[in-house]
């Protein structure tokens, strides 16, 4: 009986991680901003709220960043695709220019990948 | 940007500010200030940004009436990191301390286990007992760890996962499974009544240890950016009303006149006025002999005045100076991704979950195919394999050692563009040169001149019709006669002929100036001279016939000086295992002359300047990885379309627009430093990947017990607690052995 029960429990828990990581559908809203508009990222316990952010593409836009996480892992925020890389001061707005670029995804990151989020120019 | 440029905004640092209330209350009151279009107040670091024509102390003023105080902020990057360094103090201290507090509940209980081995729950006093022990970890987890919990929550909401919901899900597991064994200890068998409070106290102790030790180290890998901000001043001397005034560098304006003195440091770039001075440029070029300075010269922010008193004129300053440049593109090369760390990115993306479905796995296998105590084992896999596996080295392994590598180059004078560019750099097969400037000073003087009379007599008027020729070689024909001080006169009916020479008249004479080309078009023999001229060639030097009225009166040969380092240089990249090939404008002989002095592979002569774009493109086709050397003004398609593409001298803008990796010295031995610096690096760079893959492939099948068929022992979850703290702090120490690098260049 209690074999049964640890092994479902087990399995079901494989299958949550999956779901919930994979699968499961990406629930963050993005937030969408005219250009004008100033829009701030806040960089706080190993998420980057809002994480899914868009923009109209082919203009330039400002992300402001404020870290209020002292962990140097959060440190750096960097647009590989567009290769703009910030150091983001703690417990200050840090400013990060976005030149205009054609639609598209473009992940953004912390240096190891445990910050992430999504840039949608569109 | 355009807009911030139309209107004006200030920044002011606020006082006495606390919650949302100040804000609105602050914001209503500047927005009322004429000439404000947007006032807006920042919390988090206690900012107010004024858009906007308004003069700053009425904003000041009317913050002042709302009941708080402001001034405004004069936020240098120098500030802006002492700042930091004092938060990232405080964040340091702060780890230490929950570490300590940590480490002081975990290590008495777990040389209680080992030495008593009473760590089981086997009566109601032991229940009592280790309730009360429960309850004192409960607050270490939450006073100590608590920031584990919280991202590893805010993480899970937004279906990711990061380092700390391992930590969380290792110490919350370990301590869940005790308290079940204390409150509940007959739904277990009596072998796996043990309870692990001391695992989880030890844990976040260890992890908050690592983590106040990565700071430090951390802080180390920023050194060069620090260096650098060191080199700017915080005041000049300015001439004010033709008086000296020391004023903060913030309101040092271009066109201001400013004074250095023996000693101080230049605060902007500029243009000497007066007086001489010998100029230490290490700094900023790598270079290690000071530098003569005298009227017209440029000088940069952040260079040391050596010996004299210079007046000079403000050209550049704030950001626009050189240094601050310099610090701008090091930033940012230090943020870009290497593509060797794609493998580990990837992995990076997916590790977490993948790292906790090992780990339900092994805990099941153990539960259904273990020896006793099984509910035991499953907890002390389960929690090890959770806590050992650690994305941070994998993810530190490239930036770290990229933070540093970049920042290391700057000292020597080498600016990398990105991680792309340090990554190619390690790997050319050929480096194309440009002979011009690189190889050579860049500015021919006249070194032979031969004549049937009187030498100085064909100077002149040679010299005389040279004066109407924009070529780079009438120039030094030009100066040549300038310094024996002789009498020059004006061409008339000047003529240029397109690759042969030039013609005028000069006092009544038909003067011609050109190579043989130019000699047969008009009829006139060579003779000996040919087998002269032809000597002269095969020195490397560039040969040109004079003739007056007809008749050939002698030679003058014209070179560009090899410069003094060239040879040193070119046998330390060939060592490197580089091909060399030259690329030049010069006629095949000299070319070949100076290759031959300097022992270089392949010439190609008689270029124009849109071939050498086309003989890049070509190498690359044959297979080869092609790196570029060369001014960026005519070669800057050239260094685009390469592989690499090293500008050297930093003379222009052009270049650091076009190039991968900018020298600011002129020396083909910065081209030598940055291929060191950058097979440094990405060693550098493997040896912490592979010591995270193999930290992480081994770490985890041990932890999941591999080694318990061999060993009888399962590995504890504080000795993976430790060994994920020392692996990411051992990643981040061995990107600072970086800092070590010396290039093999000998002074």
């Amino acid at each position: 009986m209690n074999a049964i029960l640890v092994n479902t429990i087990g399995v079901l828990l494989i299958i949550a991680i999956i779901w919930w990581f994979w699968l499961g559908p990406r629930r963050g809203v993005a937030k969408t901003v005219a250009v004008s508009e100033q829009l701030q990222i806040l960089v706080k316990n190993g998420v980057y709220e809002p994480d899914h952010i868009r923009l109209p593409a082919g203009h330039t836009a400002t992300l402001h960043f404020l870290r209020e996480d002292p962990n140097p892992c959060s440190e750096w925020v960097i647009f590989p695709d567009l290769e703009i890389s910030a150091e983001l001061a703690l417990n200050k707005e840090t400013t990060v220019e976005i030149p205009a670029a054609k639609p598209g995804k473009y992940p953004f990151s912390c240096q190891m990948q445990m910050y992430r989020g999504t840039l949608i120019l569109e | 940007m355009a807009k911030e440029q139309q209107s004006a905004q200030t920044l002011f640092r606020l006082s006495g500010v606390s919650c949302a209330g100040c804000v609105n209350k602050i914001e209503s009151a500047v927005q009322g200030v004429a000439g404000v279009e947007d006032a807006r107040v920042n919390l988090a670091d206690k900012t107010l940004k004024v858009q906007g024509a308004a003069a700053p102390q009425a904003c000041i003023e009317a913050v002042r009436q709302a009941g708080y105080d402001a001034e405004v902020a004069k936020s240098s990057e120098r500030q802006r990191r002492e700042e930091q360094r004092a938060q990232e103090e405080r964040h340091y201290h702060q780890l230490l301390l929950r570490s300590a507090i940590a480490l002081g509940v975990g290590l008495p209980l777990m040389a209680w286990g080992l030495i008593t081995d009473k760590m089981s729950v086997n009566s109601f006093a032991d229940q009592l007992a280790w309730g009360a022990m429960g309850l004192i970890t409960l607050a270490i987890l939450v006073f100590c760890g608590g920031q584990f919990f919280s991202g590893a929550w805010k993480a899970l909401r937004h279906h990711s996962a990061t380092m700390d919901t391992l930590v969380a899900l290792g110490t919350g597991t370990a301590w869940l499974f005790s308290m079940l064994v204390v409150l509940v200890p007959h739904l277990l068998p009596e072998s796996a009544r043990h309870v692990y409070f001391e695992a989880s106290a030890m844990i976040i102790g260890l992890i908050s240890l690592g983590q106040a030790l990565e700071v430090r180290a951390r802080g180390r890998t920023s050194a060069a950016v620090e260096k650098l901000l060191e080199l700017q001043d915080t005041s000049a001397r300015v001439l004010r009303d033709g008086k000296e005034v020391d004023l903060p560098i913030e309101q040092v304006q271009a066109g201001d006149q400013l004074r250095v003195r023996p000693g101080e440091k230049i605060p902007v770039d500029g243009v000497v006025l007066e007086g001489g001075s010998l100029v230490d440029e290490s700094m900023l070029t790598g270079e290690p002999v000071p530098v003569k300075k005298g009227e017209g010269d440029n000088l940069a922010a952040g260079t040391l005045n050596k010996n004299g008193s210079l007046l000079f004129r403000a050209e550049k300053v704030g950001a626009d100076t050189r240094l601050a440049q310099i610090i701008e593109m090091v930033k940012n090369a230090q943020g870009s991704r290497v593509p060797i760390a794609r493998l580990a990115d990837k992995i990076s993306a997916i590790f977490v979950p993948v790292v906790m479905i090992i780990a339900v796995v092994a805990a099941l296998v153990w539960f259904n195919l273990g020896p006793d105590p099984r509910a035991a084992h499953m907890l002390v896999v389960l929690t090890s394999v959770l806590i050992i596996a650690c994305p941070c080295a994998l993810g530190l392994a490239t930036p770290m050692s990229v933070m540093v590598g970049v920042g290391k180059g700057a000292e020597y004078g080498v600016l990398v563009r990105n991680g792309k560019a340090l990554q190619q750099s390690c790997n050319l097969d050929v480096l194309v040169v440009d002979k011009t400037g690189t190889l050579t000073e860049g500015s021919p003087r006249l070194t032979d001149i031969e004549s049937e009379g009187d030498s100085d007599e064909l100077l002149r008027l040679l010299a005389s019709l040279e004066q109407g020729s924009e070529h780079p070689l009438a120039e030094a024909v030009v100066t040549a006669a300038h310094e024996k001080k002789l009498d020059l006169q004006k061409p008339s009916d000047f003529e240029a002929i397109t690759a042969h020479g030039v013609m005028g008249v000069i006092s009544g004479k038909k003067v011609l100036l050109g190579n043989s080309k130019l000699m047969q078009r008009e009829n006139i023999a060579l003779g000996d001279w040919q087998a002269r001229a032809n000597n002269l060639a095969e020195q490397g030097r560039t040969v040109m016939y004079g003739a007056v009225d007809g008749v050939l009166q002698g030679i003058i040969a014209v070179a560009d000086p090899i410069r003094d380092d060239a040879a040193a240089a070119i046998a330390r990249l060939r060592k490197l295992g580089l091909r060399l090939e030259m690329l030049t404008g010069d006629n095949q002989a000299s070319a070949e002359a100076v290759a031959r002095h300097l022992k270089i592979d392949k010439v190609h002569a008689e270029l124009l300047p849109e071939d050498k774009e086309r003989i890049v493109a070509e190498l690359q086709k044959g297979g080869a990885r092609v790196g570029m050397v060369g001014d960026g003004i005519n070669d800057a398609p050239a260094l685009a379309r390469a592989d690499v593409g090293f500008a050297i001298g930093a003379g222009t803008d052009v270049a650091i627009e076009s190039a991968d990796v900018t020298l600011m010295r002129s020396s083909l031995h910065g081209v030598a430093n940055a291929v060191e610096l950058s097979r440094a690096t990405l060693g550098n760079i493997k040896q912490n990947l592979f010591g995270a893959f193999i930290y992480n492939t081994l770490g985890i099948p041990i932890a999941a017990g591999v080694l318990y068929p061999l060993t009888g022992m399962l590995l504890s979850p504080i000795v993976a607690g430790a060994a994920m703290a020392l692996s990411s702090l051992t990643v981040v120490s061995n990107a600072n052995r970086l800092r070590f690098f010396k290039p093999s260049e000998v002074h």
